[in-house]
């Protein structure tokens, strides 16, 4: 029971970190119908800007507490000022060109950023210090659950709760529905479109810092790949779960970190990518759209 | 009020306007007819700042507006109704009223307007918790009227209102239009394919063919016209 229960909550961390990824997918996705394949270029560079500061914090003797919290602040900014470039060179001139260039232009970015970090970092594996101290009161279940992955499952919860309250009622957030559902219209009512792709490349890319940061500190080290395999995995979780759709790909990414567990725990952890796309597969076989995707349906 | 001087506005290599001018004075209420692909959707586009003309110019209360963004241009009072509605499907009733007044800072009017709205189609009230998607053409044509006047606009441009509706809530909805524009003195710009119908509200009217205006008179002696009797009224 212990074991299940282990590879359970490891299943729910893992899901956490690919949904604050495919959150950032699947926003972008649903206001410009664009798969930003520089996405997970964006969280590797989250956890690299974190780990340049924590550094520095190290050698300046600050706890890791306060380390943690300002290198995350730091990855958050520096992750979206990349977010928001990225969609100002490679994608807003191409606003109006057919709908492959801009894929193709996404696909240019991330090959140049992760090689930009190759050769302005190392191509080596990186040690990231641990930063989330082992807290006491997790003491009598920490061989099941660590204090790492409590922190990355409850930090993922408050953010999946300040994003909907975000989307729900702030006047932002209600023109970014607008805007998803009809950009013409949402130009006619005086929403300032160019704002509102720019307000969410830069809430997508903090997103996928934070998952970055948190990531990096659990598993302890990073390299200039990583952005590669976690956004191809997000992907693959916000179209599981209906691309466009928020909660969708919350619930695709959760059942993507169950899968890949549980097949690593019970199977081998040779077959977890196995596992995972041949879900994406079925489900695609038997939901098209997704999980909670809406199936587009014109009205003439 | 409005004058557009002799735009010209491609898609692409096809030259959609050609020389267009129209003018509209303050509590008017002006009809542009015409077939379809005449080039009336491209006119208004043009004046919300949608669709940018090559050349000529607009102006609004004096004000060039041809090159701005379409948000400066509601924020000065322009509102458009666009052909085919484009509610929000997925947003509420109330959300998509709310979004109407999306840059209004004065939210005590914005209330006040809100009642106003839903005094003239008190449909809208019993509606007003349910997705825009889920209306019928009838409701989803007054939720887009209504959200335009959200913005309190100075000037209303209303593009095929009557598209596709049952009479008896077309008459509905142009009984409404006169009273916007006789108790509220909102200006109004009214696109029509159903020309009987938009030159019996309208005081002046254009007529387009191919994107040129062919004729402009008053409503009444288009109602008249040998030419316009012919090509639009059918008789």
């Amino acid at each position: 029971m212990d074991y299940f229960l282990e590879l359970f909550l490891g299943g729910l961390t893992r899901g956490s970190i690919y949904a604050l990824i495919a959150l950032g997918y699947t926003m972008v996705y649903g206001i410009v119908q664009l798969i930003n394949f520089a996405h997970g270029e964006i969280y590797m560079i989250g956890a690299f800007t974190a780990l340049i500061i924590a550094s520095v914090l190290t050698i300046l003797g600050l706890n890791s507490i306060a380390i943690l919290v300002i290198a995350t602040a730091a990855a958050i900014v520096y992750s979206s000022a990349y977010g928001y470039t990225v969609e100002k060179i490679a994608y807003k001139p191409l606003r109006n060109a057919p709908r492959l260039s801009p894929l193709i232009s996404a696909i240019g970015m991330s090959i140049f950023l992760q090689n930009y970090v190759l050769l302005a970092q190392t191509s080596d594996f990186l040690p990231f210090p641990r930063l989330i101290p082992e807290f006491a009161f997790m003491e009598p279940v920490s061989h099941i659950f660590s204090s790492a992955e409590l922190v990355i499952v409850s930090t993922t919860m408050i953010v999946m709760v300040l994003l909907t309250l975000f989307i729900k009622f702030t006047n932002i957030g209600k023109a970014m529905r607008a805007t998803a559902q009809d950009k013409t219209m949402a130009l006619l009512i005086g929403i300032d479109v160019d704002r509102v792709i720019s307000v969410t490349f830069i809430i997508g890319s903090s997103l996928a810092a934070l998952g970055g940061v948190l990531i990096a500190n659990h598993i302890g080290q990073i390299n200039f790949y990583i952005g590669f395999i976690a956004g191809i995995k997000a992907f693959t979780a916000a179209v599981l779960g209906g691309i466009g759709s928020i909660p969708g790909a919350v619930l695709g990414a959760l059942i993507l970190g169950w899968t890949e567990s549980f097949a690593t725990g019970y199977v081998s952890s040779d077959y977890e990518d196995v596992f995972a796309f041949a879900l994406l597969v079925l489900i695609l076989i038997f939901r098209p759209a997704g999980l909670l995707g809406k199936a587009e349906t014109k009205k003439v | 009020m409005l004058e557009i001087s002799n735009i010209n506005a491609f898609y692409g290599n096809i030259q959609a306007l050609h020389n267009v001018s129209i003018n509209i004075k303050q509590g008017e209420i002006i009809t542009l007819i015409g077939a379809n692909g005449a080039g009336k959707t491209t006119t208004l586009m043009s004046i919300s700042g949608i669709v940018n003309p090559k050349s000529g110019e607009i102006r609004f209360n004096g004000e060039v507006i041809s090159g701005k963004k379409p948000d400066k241009i509601v924020q000065m009072g322009l509102a458009h109704v666009p052909e085919g509605r484009h509610i929000f499907p997925y947003l509420t009733v109330m959300e998509n009223l709310d979004l109407g007044a999306y840059l209004r800072k004065d939210k005590e009017n914005v209330k006040k307007d809100l009642e106003h709205v839903f005094d003239l189609f008190p449909r809208l009230r019993e509606r007003k918790n349910q997705q825009g998607g889920t209306l019928s053409g009838g409701e989803q044509q007054m939720l887009a009227i209504s959200r335009a006047l959200m913005a309190r606009p100075k000037m209303l441009l209303l593009d095929e209102p009557s598209l596709g509706l049952a009479p008896l809530i077309v008459k509905q909805i142009f009984d409404i239009i006169k009273r916007i524009n006789q108790e509220d003195g909102t200006t109004i710009f009214l696109v029509e394919q159903n020309a009987n119908l938009a030159l019996k509200v309208a005081h002046r009217g254009y007529v387009m063919e191919n994107g040129h205006i062919t004729l402009e008179d008053d409503a009444q002696k288009l109602l008249v016209n040998e030419e316009v009797k012919k090509a639009y009224l059918g008789i």
